[in-house]
């Protein structure tokens, strides 16, 4: 009986309950679905690694002075949702080398959801925006497929120094074609 | 009374039983042979010290025996990432130099299911190498084995700490054969998909600290230069 209430228990009982909240999507008129991530700075950047840089994020980052890393940028961010909730933490790699030329890119992972990896063109449009699309997701977003809008949004305010804007990454996905059948 | 202390002394005997059954399961095992073996794809090796101090960024929710690094980066404490470690390390090649820059996200799974040995974590890799371009590596993995071999022989012993030899694939899926799915994203692969496997090779654990002396190596499979479009 003991055995039988022990296994019961182990089968019934999640191990891992991941917390939640609700994904905040508007669906689109022309089908599909729209969310946004939300990136407050400075206080979301968990780390910023350039290489030469002083302003390194956290202050006591030692990072490599490898010369393949000389025209590179890392981030590590934590995200939040439209209602400024944080629902995970994302990486943002760009950089420049003659072998692949300019790169912007994004891993949005949240945990109880999934990860998004998302391509943005080098350059931003003359609007400031960088547009991209999801080249691979995980779970929730495994079978979509869509565009990504990458803008810096300034909210400086002289009343409060440690908030300079948010960086805003707004998804465009839709299901893939054989997926809507 | 008597009838009452019975059941209670049964009920703790055969919880106790079904854990050392659940913990002795001779039907589990620990994967070792890499599917990617008898992959034709060329092979790329990557490995990087599991220890957090030799990480450039470590961290979690800062309550872990694992302490973030540096020591003031931001942590990740709120409800829904506490269950999730961030890491920044630089990868080296097979020659053991520096070949790349990867950060890893993983978190505990909901797929987690004792009962049948897994201990499951989904986790993602975006890594630069100046050699390759970007990459993308989706997986799940299995903790199971190293918490069976490594983490609580360490807890059990009388000095909080774990020495061997031991080594093991953690690569569950979401491929068939466990291996790990792998997206270009710049350069020459940029557009193509591969494969992935991640291990782990541990030589000492302390269950005060975490990993003492281990190295995880990612080996991801590419399609072959002149298959390329």
């Amino acid at each position: 009986m003991g055995i039988a209430a022990a296994a019961a228990l182990v089968y019934i009982y999640p191990v891992v309950d991941q917390h939640r909240e609700p994904s905040l999507i508007t669906v689109r008129p022309n089908g599909g679905n729209s969310e946004s991530f939300h990136i407050r700075l400075p206080g979301d950047r968990i780390m910023a690694g350039v290489t030469g840089s002083t302003e390194l994020t956290p202050l006591a980052l030692e990072w490599p002075e490898h010369d393949f890393l000389a025209n590179m940028q890392t981030e590590l961010f934590k995200v939040r949702n439209e209602n400024g909730v944080v629902i995970g933490a994302a990486s943002r790699m760009s950089g420049s080398s003659e072998q692949h030329g300019s790169f912007v890119e994004w891993v949005v992972h949240l945990p109880a959801r999934g990860s998004m990896f998302m391509t943005m063109a080098a350059k931003p449009s003359a609007d400031g925006y960088r547009e991209g699309k999801l080249r691979a997701g995980t779970r929730e977003f495994l079978t979509l497929n869509g565009t990504i809008i990458e803008r810096f949004v300034n909210e400086a305010d002289d009343s409060d120094s440690d908030n300079v804007g948010r960086i805003e990454l707004v998804t465009a996905l839709v299901g893939l074609p054989d997926e809507l059948e | 009374m008597k009838y009452v202390i019975t059941l209670l002394v049964g009920m703790v005997t055969g919880a106790v039983a079904f854990v050392l059954l659940l913990y002795y399961n001779p039907f589990v095992g620990n994967q070792s042979v890499s599917p990617l073996a008898v992959s034709e794809l060329d092979l790329v090796d990557f490995s990087y010290s599991l220890l957090a101090s030799d990480s450039i960024v470590f961290t979690n929710d800062g309550e872990s025996h694992m302490q973030p690094h540096p020591a003031k980066v931001l942590q990740l404490w709120e409800p829904t990432v506490k269950m999730t470690r961030a890491l920044v390390t630089i990868l080296n090649d097979s020659r053991g130099q520096p070949a790349g820059l990867g950060v890893k996200f993983s978190s505990d799974s909901e797929k987690t299911r004792l009962i049948n040995a897994e201990v499951v974590v989904d986790s993602v890799w975006h890594i630069y190498s100046p050699e390759h371009g970007t990459f993308f590596v989706d997986q799940t993995e299995n903790f199971w084995p190293y918490l069976h071999d490594i983490v609580v022989p360490a807890r059990l012993s009388g000095g909080d700490s774990w020495r061997g030899s031991w080594y093991g694939i953690t690569s569950t899926g979401p491929g068939a054969l466990g291996i790990a799915r792998v997206t270009g994203g710049t350069g020459d692969f940029a557009d193509t998909e591969g494969e992935a496997v991640e291990s782990i090779a541990a030589r000492a654990y302390s269950a005060i600290t975490g990993p003492v002396a281990m190295t995880g190596k990612l080996t991801i499979a590419l399609p072959r230069q002149e298959a390329l479009p």
